[in-house]
């Protein structure tokens, strides 16, 4: 091994987290035969060798974790829908939807295909505007709040169908999302003022920590577009993160996972909501859902059948003829 | 330990990632210690200077003036600049950039000119300095008219933008064309201030005065050194806007708008910097060709040549700023190559004819490139991050262990 475990300090976990290096760099070179890019971008890191810190999970958590100046207690509603309605055309695709994510809880939303998740995560984050009701996060009606401000207001997502900056590293990617909490315009970066230069700084810093984070620390100099495809979920997740949400929506993260993978994610969930963050998850796969959240709502045709603790939604009569009557696999 | 699990995984895989030319290059560059960095860009840069002493012979140019040629070149090296910012780094496609080019050097031929109503060269700007004073009013100006434009327009997405800019182009040349008791109409404007330096017997109105032909440092000289030190600065600050928050917003927004916006980037603010920035760059090229030729008329900012800069753009690499300076270099010198020469090592040619045929060619050689490498000449790898360096030494360090040519540990203890 030439690169990365022979560090020390980077110990057991570290490895494990990571294929090995060799792994990562045939993979790579088998890419890159019809890749004209290439260079930098295909070549596996280890950032603990830029920033040892990041050797140590506990420091990297400690980076990763959110700014806790949350106006809601922990357990109250932070965000809330109160009766949203989403039509397109005669299609109603939410029909006076309510629920509320409390924070430091994972909720999971679930539904057959066609229920109106991804239209929920639309109206929340500014995509679609509800045609009736209204989203209420932290205390305050999103109303007609640009998307790029609510994203600053502390609502993050991913997308179902990846929508990485392919030609972007992944490490730039991440950057793009902490930039989300920086002030820097275009006279403080002609001149490089200091506020530019300590933001840069908090960039770099706090990227590749969340890359180290959900687990591609190595992948750092690659372009997304090259990554293979769980890494490029990962990084979606890093991304989101990065922008400090308070709220982080996860748009089925396990699709196209095997067990294994499904298992890892799981994981990275519930160390993201042990480090601070409050998460709502869309996903098919009831045992992930079931495994990981603790409450659940479901939506069929756009309306609301059920909502309380998985034990409960997976008895609830509703919900089995709804959702758990379709096998798993006519969902994916 | 690996090996077999290589083995089992990717059988057909090569031994070691191969990396390209240019990347080798990169990867060198980047790596390289700051002061060693200066160490070779500023003999380059002198180097590039002194062509027009040098003039070595094979590249000269003989049916026109070398030094006219390359200031020439410095002028669309500026513009290929500009429009890389918008075109190559925010990805807004604008078709009417000559607008700008035109209005930058109106507002000095306006300011300046005899044949303005509005010459200032006699009240408040002083004779000596009237070109210097009227730079930055001039690119004001083109940075308001590129905010006029973007603000109604930057809603526009793709195709329609790029129409919506074509009009603004022609609009431009048009008002020049018709406003006779201002712009001169078809006539032009004349007598444009230059600076009045370097006055002597034999150059009488200074170095920068079109009549100052004496070689090697006739005034196409002088004008091009004025224009490579406008090129440094301008690099200097695009590139420290690459390698901040507004650079990495304009690839976002370049390479998926909405989700750029919902990772908090205030799309529509930076894409209104960006023509902003395109403009006052364009504009400023436009300044220069107003001082250097001392004479604007319309048909200069025709929009075929909003196509040639684009052309510049693209041949030489769409978001690399060195790259789409060799496409300016390029677009700009080949055709003043081929003028006046009747043989090339040996071959008869006809140089005018071919010269005269460059739109013809630089289509055909876009065409080819689009089939063959639609990236352009000199494909961006552009660097987002200021203080990125340490990763990339990283990965330099990592690429060069894979590859086989250095072990890892090696470089460690060097460092
Ligand atoms: N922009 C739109 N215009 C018209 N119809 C839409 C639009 N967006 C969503 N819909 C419709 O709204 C309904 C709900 O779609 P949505 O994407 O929210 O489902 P989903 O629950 O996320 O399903 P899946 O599990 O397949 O992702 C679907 O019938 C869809 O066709
Ligand atoms: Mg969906």
């Amino acid at each position: 091994m030439s690169i990365g475990p022979n560090d020390p300090q980077a110990g057991a976990e570290h490895t494990d987290q990571h294929l090995g290096a060799e792994e990562y760099l045939t993979q790579d070179s088998v890419e890159e035969e019809f890749l004209p890019d290439g260079g930098v971008a295909q070549v596996a890191v280890d950032l603990a060798d830029v920033d040892p810190v990041l050797a140590d999970p506990e420091a990297v958590a400690q980076l990763v974790a959110p700014d806790r100046r949350i106006r809601t207690e922990v357990g109250a509603a932070l965000l809330r829908m109160e009766a949203v309605t989403m039509r397109f055309g005669g299609l109603v695709a939410l029909d006076g939807v309510s629920f509320e994510i409390r924070r430091g809880e994972i909720l999971g939303l679930i539904g057959p295909n066609g229920a109106g998740k991804t239209t929920c995560f639309n109206a929340m984050t500014g995509v679609y505007r509800p045609t009736s009701g209204q989203v209420v996060f932290d205390g305050r009606p999103l109303g007609a709040i640009k998307r790029n401000q609510i994203t600053r207001l502390g609502i993050a997502r991913t997308f179902q169908n990846i929508r990485l900056f392919s030609d972007m590293t992944a490490l730039e990617n991440v950057v793009v999302g902490t930039d989300a909490r920086h002030r820097t315009s275009v006279p403080g970066a002609l001149f490089r003022s200091r506020r530019h230069r300590t933001e840069e700084q908090d960039a770099l810093e706090r990227g590749m920590a969340l890359l180290e984070f959900v687990g591609i620390g190595r992948r750092a100099t690659q372009k997304a577009r090259n990554l293979p495809y769980g890494d490029q979920r990962r990084l979606e997740i890093a991304r989101a993160l990065a922008t400090e949400p308070k709220l982080l929506c996860l748009d089925e993260p396990a699709a196209g996972f095997n067990p294994t993978e499904k298992a890892e994610l799981q994981d990275l969930i519930r160390k993201i909501r042990d480090d601070g963050y409050t998460v709502l998850l869309i996903e098919h796969d009831m045992r992930l859902v079931m495994g990981v959240t603790d409450r659940v709502v479901v939506l069929e045709f756009g309306r609301k059948i059920a909502d309380g603790v998985p034990a409960e939604v997976s008895s609830d009569p509703a919900v089995i003829a709804a959702y758990l009557g379709v096998p798993d696999d006519a969902t994916a | 330990m690996t090996t077999t699990r290589i083995a089992e995984t990717a059988p057909t895989a090569p031994p070691a990632p191969h990396l390209g030319a240019g990347d080798r290059l990169r990867l060198w560059w980047s790596a390289l210690p700051r002061p060693y960095q200066w160490g070779i860009g500023v003999p380059f840069i002198a180097l590039l200077a002194a062509l027009p002493i040098l003039r070595p012979p094979i590249l000269t140019t003989q049916g026109t003036d070398f030094g006219g040629v390359l200031a020439q070149f410095g002028m669309y090296a500026l513009l290929a600049i500009g429009l890389n910012v918008v075109v190559g780094q925010a990805g807004l496609l604008d078709l009417g950039y000559v607008g700008f080019y035109a209005i930058g050097a109106y507002t000095v031929g306006l300011l300046t000119s005899p044949d303005s109503p509005w010459n200032q060269t006699d009240t408040w700007l002083s004779r000596h300095w009237a070109w210097v004073f009227a730079l930055p009013i001039a690119i004001a100006v083109t940075a308001v008219s590129g905010l006029i434009l973007g603000t109604p327009t930057l809603r526009l997405r793709g195709d329609y933008l790029a129409i919506v800019t074509l009009g603004f182009g022609e609009i431009v040349r048009l008002l020049a064309d018709n406003l006779q008791n201002i712009t001169g109409g078809g006539r032009g404007l004349s007598g444009i201030a230059f600076p009045l330096v370097g006055q002597t017997p034999t150059r009488t109105k200074g170095v920068f005065s079109a009549g100052n032909t004496h070689l090697p440092l006739n005034f196409g000289t002088w004008w091009y050194w004025v224009s490579l030190a406008l090129i440094i600065v301008v690099l200097l600050f695009v590139g420290n806007l690459e390698r901040s928050r507004v650079g990495r917003a304009w690839v976002a927004i370049r390479e998926d708008e909405d989700a750029a916006e919902i990772m908090g980037v205030p799309t529509f603010k930076f894409k209104l910097w960006a023509f902003l920035i395109g403009a006052s760059i364009g504009g400023l090229s436009g300044v220069l060709y107003a001082g250097q030729v001392q004479f604007v008329s319309p048909p200069t900012f025709n929009v075929i040549n909003s196509m040639l800069f684009l052309c510049a753009v693209i041949v030489g690499g769409q978001g690399n700023k060195l790259g789409v300076i060799l496409g300016a270099f390029i677009i700009v010198y080949l055709p003043n190559f081929f003028l006046g020469r009747s043989d090339l090592f040996g071959i008869p040619i006809d140089g005018n004819a071919i010269a005269d045929y460059k739109y013809l060619f630089f289509g055909l050689a876009l065409m080819t490139l689009m089939i063959f490498r639609p990236q352009g000449l000199f494909p961006a790898r552009q660097k987002l991050l200021s203080y990125g360096r340490e990763v990339y030494v990283v990965a330099r360090r990592a690429a060069l262990a894979a590859a086989g040519r250095l072990p890892a540990a090696d470089e460690d203890g060097a460092r």
